[in-house]
């Protein structure tokens, strides 16, 4: 089964759409999203719209930190994220603030463990950026392969046979094999705000049965979704970031 | 964790047979399989309570990478067992026996050393081409096919520059042979393609000197000692071992990846054409370096190599150091395209400095004479078109060593130009095209067929507006 993994969508229509309709046309069964719905971009009802219908359709969905702010302001955030947080709770409806509050913090499928940030403690939104972050992870949950997001950068770990943990950049459009029965941590990269310096959204197809999982870049109309972020009033840096990928 | 297993067992399909090999590392058995008409081997990890866990490690590495490989000169992978059953890796069993042999008969001839480096160089290039670094190159670990290519084996400690690097993490003590580890590779850099050449350079040297340069340490220390000491140079050894081969070996050697050549493609081109080689200070080298410097190599702050800093990956290596090939019609009967030719070569070196040029020229065979010995007048016109080369070549201004010269004899030019492409790994054909003319009319284009056929780029010169001063020139020949 071919699984699209998609992460930090952050209301960027342009770049959403692209990602489903390249999962698509690449034959994915499966879809799963890690969370950070809204926050950031200029659509967020538009994305939470989209998210519920393909919720309904079989997708496991994961609540991320963007969308607890959505629902009430935690506080905890950058300035410029707790502004963009700020009229998201302005525009969203009651019924997507519902939907967004009802999400799980974490699903387990098969050998799988999907959350949007550091496993070992979901709710505080750590992020796993390197070996380290990666380990505690792995050490608080029974999964075989952890995928999260939350982090906006693609990063593969990997806990060999002698419990070393290795680092892996995973390159655009090739397959890593997951090899069994050792453990994995796949961050998957984001859709809506890159930061790799790469402005191509990310997402990641894992494929069950040759199990192997590889990081797609989609190129999308980002000039497009930073004109709306401007056109809405959010901060400059929330549009420009789009363009180069920071 | 799993039985061992023995012979008659089948697993996926393979019979095991006899048992081949007990390595330090993993077991070898010979195997059959009914959908595979082929000589098998299946590769069994050693997983024994208190074996080396790099020993799954590097097993997991090689199940990692030999299926992404391809063509001749590795061997081909036919299927894998992972850890929750009986872990495996079955291949192709390439016949006959490796280098190994060959160092109870040193030193070899130098014609042989030659060959046997530029066969090795070859299948080097081929693995670092599909981004992988062998890091264990060594007799042992490399075939021949009865077709003649030679075959690398055992990708336990590669590194796939596109995958997770297991063994990353794995080295208190550098992983590899002794003699062949190339100094970064000791202090733990895994992604330099040059560390294989360096690997093949003591390889050389051995079958050349009979000993191998940097002896056979067993510690770490003893390790290390070749990142500040320089070994004894193969002419004070074997006296008749020719400069262009010392120039070659010890370049291999070097201790910096940056001084030794860039690719293995331009390695097994010096071996192919010795009487090409630039010859540096380290053709003529007698003896090692004084104490004063060795000491100064390994007590100076200054003067200690450094391998920290970015180093070229199998990703970049091919394209900062191509091969590019020209091919010069002599004679000057063209002159504006001679000129668009000269300046195309020098934008493409420009932009490249790790590039090499060779300048190719093809002397025509009379059918009729194909079977006659080479006469006087032949040589001579041999030399003559060398001079020529040179000479067209000389307004690039290239220092010796990034320009050679061939002159290729074949009754075909465009057959004589692809296989020249094809047996020294050119990654860029840089060609003429004559003006629509009468004679290209009835002879067809050489260009074209290059241009179809070749193995690389090819890039195809035309001098703007030079079609109508061809058709001019036949006219007022015709007339």
């Amino acid at each position: 089964m071919r699984v699209a993994i998609l992460s930090d969508i952050h209301a960027n229509r342009e770049a959403f759409e692209a990602c489903l309709a390249d999962a698509a046309r690449r034959g994915a069964e499966r879809l799963v999203i890690l969370g950070d719905i809204v926050g950031y971009g200029a659509e967020p009802g538009w994305a939470v719209a989209r998210t519920r219908e393909l919720a309904e359709a079989g997708a496991i969905v994961i609540k991320g930190n963007h969308d607890e702010a959505a629902v009430a302001d935690r506080g905890g955030m950058t300035s410029a994220a707790a502004a963009a947080a700020e009229w998201t709770r302005q525009v969203l409806d009651d019924g997507a603030k519902q939907f967004l509050d009802l999400l799980p913090m974490e699903v387990e499928e098969d050998d799988r463990l999907y959350v949007h940030a550091g496993a070992e403690h979901p709710t505080l939104w750590h992020y796993v950026r390197d070996a380290e972050d990666a380990r505690k992870s792995l050490d608080a949950v029974r999964a075989r392969v952890v995928f999260c997001g939350h982090t906006h950068v693609p990063k593969l770990f990997g806990l060999t046979a002698a419990a070393k943990l290795v680092t892996h950049t995973p390159l655009a459009g090739i397959p890593v094999p997951l090899t069994r029965p050792r453990r994995w941590l796949a961050v998957v990269g984001a859709v809506g705000q890159p930061r790799d310096g790469d402005p191509a959204a990310a997402y990641a197809m894992l494929d069950t049965e040759g199990n192997h999982i590889t990081t797609i870049r989609v190129p999308y109309d980002a000039a497009a979704a930073a004109e709306k972020i401007r056109a809405a009033g959010l901060p400059e840096v929330l549009a420009t970031r789009l363009l180069q990928g920071r | 964790m799993t039985r061992m297993l023995a012979e008659g067992d089948e697993i996926d399909g393979f019979r095991i047979g006899a048992r081949l090999h007990v390595g330090g590392m993993a077991v070898l058995w010979e195997a059959t399989h009914p959908d595979h008409g082929i000589p098998l081997l299946v590769k069994v990890p050693r997983l024994a309570e208190g074996e080396d866990p790099a020993a799954i490690v590097s097993f997991e590495m090689e199940q990692m990478i030999l299926p992404r490989l391809a063509g001749p000169h590795v061997p081909r992978f036919l299927g894998a067992g992972g850890f929750d059953r009986q872990p495996y890796l079955a291949m192709e069993r390439v016949p006959g026996a490796s280098l190994l042999p060959l160092v109870e008969s040193l030193p070899l001839p130098v014609e042989r050393i030659a060959a046997i480096g530029a066969r090795v160089a070859d299948a080097l290039e081929a693995l670092h081409r599909q981004h992988v670094v062998h890091l264990d190159v060594k007799p042992s670990n490399i075939l021949t096919r009865p077709t003649g290519e030679a075959v690398l084996v055992d990708f336990g400690l590669s590194r796939h520059a596109q995958l997770p690097d297991l063994m990353e993490e794995e080295f208190r003590l550098p992983y590899g042979t002794a003699p062949y580890m190339a100094p970064e590779q000791i202090m733990g850099v895994r992604s330099d393609p040059r560390s294989d050449l360096f690997a093949l350079g003591a390889m050389l040297y051995f079958f050349t000197t009979g000993e191998r340069p940097h002896g056979e340490p067993q510690r770490l220390s003893g390790l290390k000692r070749r990142i500040w000491r320089d070994p004894h140079p193969p002419r004070k050894l074997r006296p008749d071992c020719p400069e262009w081969l010392q120039e070659i070996i010890l370049r291999c050697l070097e201790v910096l990846p940056e001084r030794r050549h860039p690719t293995a493609a331009q390695l097994a081109f010096d071996l192919r054409h010795p009487d090409q080689v630039p010859l540096t200070a380290r053709a003529r080298k007698q003896k090692q370096d004084g104490w004063a410097k060795t000491i100064q190599r390994r007590f100076h702050p200054d003067h200690q190599p450094r391998f920290g800093r970015p180093q070229r990956t199998t990703e970049e290596a091919g394209g900062a150091a191509p091969i590019v090939a020209v091919a010069v019609d002599l004679g000057g009967a063209d002159a504006p395209l001679d000129a668009a030719l000269r300046d195309t070569v020098g934008h493409i070196l420009a932009t490249v400095p790790g590039a090499r040029l060779a300048c190719l020229n093809v002397l025509r065979q009379n059918r009729i004479a194909l079977d006659t010995t080479l006469d006087e007048s032949g040589q001579n016109k041999h030399v003559q078109r060398l001079v020529e080369l040179k000479h067209w070549a000389a307004p690039l201004g290239l220092p010796e060593g990034r320009v050679t010269y061939h002159v290729l004899e074949a009754t075909s030019p465009a057959a004589a130009i692809l296989d020249y492409a094809r047996q020294n790994g050119v990654d860029h054909i840089v060609m003429g095209a004559r003006a629509q003319s009468l004679r290209r009319r009835v002879l067809g284009s050489v260009s074209a067929e290059v241009a179809s056929e070749a193995p690389c780029s090819v890039t195809v010169v035309r001098a703007r507006g030079a079609a109508a001063v061809a058709e001019a020139a036949e006219a007022v020949q015709d007339a």
